[in-house]
Formats: C-alpha cells, sequence, structure tokens
C-alpha cells in the first residue's frame, strides 16, 4: 500500500511539471485530467470518498469537457486533415477530431467516476 | 373542479410565472436587455492591411536587433529565478504545517470534538460530513450554492446570442456559435456507451443525494454526477432529444424553486445570529433514509442545482444557449 501511495504521488508530480512542458493545449488538458483521476484515488486512501467522487466528476469531467469546448471556441484545435473545405467556417474540419476526443473523454471520465464509486 | 378565472392573462401567477419562464417580461419586471446597436466602420478606414508575418520578421529579427537578444536572456533567466524562488517558498512553508494525522494538531479542537460527540443526536445524519455543511453551517452552503447560481448567470451573460431583428443575420450568427453542425451525428458507438452508462450514473448520482446524510457525497458530488451524465446524452444524441424533457423553462424553474426553498429553510440564522432554531421535523432514527430533518431536502434541492447549473454550462458554451 505504501509503494502503491508513492507510486501515485510521483504520477501526480509527474503530471504537474509534464503540463507546463507540453506545447500543446490538448495534450496539457488531457494530463491535467489524468492529474484529476490520480488526485481521485488519493482521496479514496485519505478516507474521504465524497471528495474523491467529486474530483472525479468535476475535475476530470465537466471542467476538461469546458476546457475542450473552449479550446475549440477560440480555435486552438488545429484540423488534423483538411477535407474538401465547403469553405464555411475554418473550424468546422477541426471540429470532426476534437468532437471525437471529447466524447471520449466524457465516457472515460464517467467509467473512472462509476468504479470510484464502487470502491 | 378547477375554475378558470376570466382575467387570469392579469393575475398575479400569470404574471409571475412569465417571469420565471423569461418570456415577455410584464412591466413590472422589465428590464433593458437589448444590445446596443454596433456601427462598424467600413473597411478603406481600417487602413492598409500589412502582412503579419512580415512584421514578425522585421520586429524580431534576433540577429541585428541586440536588445531584443539581451531582453530575451534576460527574461528566461527571471522566469526561472521566479520559478526557483516559488517552489522554495512553497517548500519552506511546507515544512512549517502541522504533521498529517497527528491527533495533538491545532484544527482538532473542541469544535470537531463537538461535532463528532453530539452529530447524530442533534442532526441525526450519520454522516458527519453532511450533518455539518447542512445543519450546523447550512447557512455557508447557502452562499456556495448562490455562488454557482450566479456564476451561472454569469456565462449567460457572456455566451448568450442576442436576439437580433435580421434573420439571416441571425441564422449565420447561431451557425457560428452553434459549432456541433459540423460535427459527426449519431456516433454509433457513443450512443451504444451512453445507453448503458447514462442510466447508471443516474442512479448512481440519485443515490448519493438521497444517501448524502447516510454515507459519503451529498448534494454537490451527486448532482455533479447527474450533471455530467446529463452532457454525455447530449453528446451522443444531439440537443433535439434532451431538448424533449430539459429546456431553459425547467432549467429557470427548478433553479428558482430549489434556491427559493434553500433560502426559506436557511437563512433565517442571518437574523438569529446563527443560532440554531429548532424546524420542528422529526429527526427519525439515525441511519433510515426518512431520517435527520430537513437535510434530505435541502440535500435534493442542491444536487438539482448543481446538475442544472453543470448542464447549462456545457449548453451555454456549445451554442450560446439551453
Amino acid at each position: 500500500m505504501r509503494i502503491f501511495e508513492l507510486f501515485l504521488l510521483i504520477g501526480l508530480i509527474v503530471c504537474a511539471t509534464a503540463v507546463s512542458f507540453t506545447k500543446k493545449l490538448l495534450t496539457s488538458i488531457i494530463i491535467y485530467m489524468s492529474y484529476s483521476s490520480i488526485m481521485a484515488i488519493i482521496w479514496v486512501i485519505l478516507q474521504s470518498p465524497d471528495l474523491a467522487v467529486t474530483e472525479a466528476a468535476v475535475g476530470a469531467g465537466v471542467t476538461s469537457i469546458l476546457f475542450f469546448v473552449t479550446l475549440k471556441k477560440i480555435r486552438a484545435i488545429q484540423a488534423g486533415q483538411q477535407e474538401d473545405g465547403t469553405g464555411e467556417a475554418e473550424g468546422a474540419e477541426g471540429s470532426k477530431d476534437s468532437g471525437e476526443t471529447e466524447s471520449q473523454a466524457v465516457e472515460e471520465t464517467d467509467g473512472t467516476k462509476a468504479k470510484e464509486g464502487g470502491q | 373542479m378547477s375554475r378558470l378565472k376570466e382575467n387570469y392573462e392579469n393575475s398575479r401567477f400569470h404574471r409571475f410565472e412569465k417571469w420565471v419562464d423569461g418570456e415577455a417580461p410584464s412591466r413590472e419586471f422589465r428590464m433593458e436587455t437589448k444590445a446596443p446597436v454596433k456601427r462598424l466602420p467600413p473597411e478603406e478606414l481600417s487602413g492598409p492591411r500589412l502582412n503579419e508575418e512580415e512584421i514578425n520578421a522585421v520586429v524580431y529579427d534576433e540577429r541585428h536587433n541586440k536588445e531584443l537578444k539581451i531582453f530575451r536572456v534576460i527574461n528566461r533567466l527571471t522566469s526561472v529565478v521566479l520559478c526557483l524562488t516559488l517552489i522554495g517558498v512553497l517548500l519552506w512553508t511546507v515544512v512549517y504545517l502541522p504533521e498529517f494525522g497527528n491527533p495533538d494538531n491545532p484544527t482538532n479542537n473542541e469544535v470537531a470534538a463537538r461535532y463528532i460527540e453530539k452529530g447524530v443526536e442533534e442532526t441525526g445524519a450519520t454522516n458527519f460530513v453532511t450533518g455539518m455543511i447542512l445543519d450546523y453551517r447550512a447557512f455557508d452552503t447557502f452562499g456556495e450554492s448562490c455562488v454557482l447560481f450566479i456564476a451561472a448567470t454569469c456565462v449567460q451573460v457572456l455566451m448568450r446570442l442576442d436576439d437580433s431583428d435580421d434573420k439571416e443575420k441571425m441564422k449565420k450568427k447561431q451557425a457560428e456559435e452553434n459549432d456541433r453542425i459540423y460535427e459527426p451525428k449519431n456516433d454509433l458507438i457513443l450512443q451504444k456507451v451512453s445507453c448503458v452508462l447514462v442510466p447508471l450514473l443516474f442512479i448512481f448520482g440519485i443515490y448519493i443525494i438521497l444517501n448524502g446524510h447516510l454515507s459519503p457525497g451529498g448534494g454537490f458530488s451527486g448532482g455533479a454526477v447527474i450533471g455530467s451524465g446529463l452532457i454525455l446524452y447530449l453528446n451522443a444524441f444531439g440537443f433535439k432529444k434532451t431538448e424533449r424533457f430539459f429546456t431553459e423553462k425547467i432549467f429557470r424553474r427548478i433553479t428558482l424553486a430549489s434556491l427559493t426553498f434553500y433560502c426559506l429553510a436557511k437563512s433565517y440564522s442571518f437574523f438569529t445570529g446563527a443560532n440554531h432554531l429548532e424546524s420542528g421535523i422529526p429527526l427519525g432514527t439515525p441511519g433510515a433514509i426518512l431520517s435527520s430533518g430537513l437535510i434530505l431536502p435541502l440535500n435534493i434541492c442542491v444536487g438539482l442545482v448543481v446538475a442544472c447549473t453543470m448542464y447549462a454550462f456545457y449548453t451555454l458554451f456549445r451554442k450560446g444557449g439551453m
């Protein structure tokens, strides 16, 4: 258990430093999500499961989704491949990948939440 | 037998209902909500357009601009020094913090002891945290839920689309704001997964809210879980399906009703100087679901407000309206 705790704490520090060294905003948000998930497990170990549920739902779930949407609003997520553009909006093509990553993110966080609720 | 009033349109309740729903504010509650008309200057006035890359190439030319080079070096050095000092100060502070889990810590004083000794007896909640939050310090929690409501209102002020008289313009604006138009719809994997996950999430959230006084959790965490379930459903099935059961009207009604109930139930401590008043509701046996007086309805109120706010944030970010 001790080793597991240390492992989690090291993961926390690695996540925190990795956010400042990533160049892509999208990556840094995903690292932020993993930071929140690790933090949720640490809350369970510290015997406060109510905080763990909140951290998983708000920190890893809703906040990161709002970050994703904001990135999309300011067109910070670049388009991966350009399909034949209808030319209406620049963000239109970019929205395809970002939309998918976003919905995947929702699933992932929800999955972790359900797991942590079971513990 | 309900009797229709003849002058129902003018009755106070009807006007109140309209005000809550946000349709056609009656004269008593009317506020200026129209945005001022913007007049954009014609294109000629904005001057000749310079190529941004060319300007940047001249300004940030490090080979010929020695000042810039020195400035950049100093900038980097100071940022590193600043970061290191901040880390040092924070770590230095941590050294002076009381040891984790030490029974002689200053937080373990008579207040916590009293809450633990008399908490179950006085509030009827076996979860001390909820007993503290929603009974002893319910007024603070009221402030917190108001902060959430104010945050939702601010986001609405910032992200909301103004009604425009010009229909063509309005359509264009909506298309620009609503970035879901260009997204793939009816993603099969997402839909199937959410078919399984969303009911579980809803039930889990409701369980957390209803058992707030018995087991870990409470209004806020349960509400957040339900809110993220709503967002997942919205992502899978689109706005049309969620609008069948969750519209702006329902959002307004739920938020207003729960905040008002909370306010009526707990804001008396503002006048009594945080003295406890008997609510008159029997506390019941600790451990039963119908126990601990007002805590259960207050938990439900907080949960509803939080779930609605989470969902409203997301929809406002996505399309500038509920």
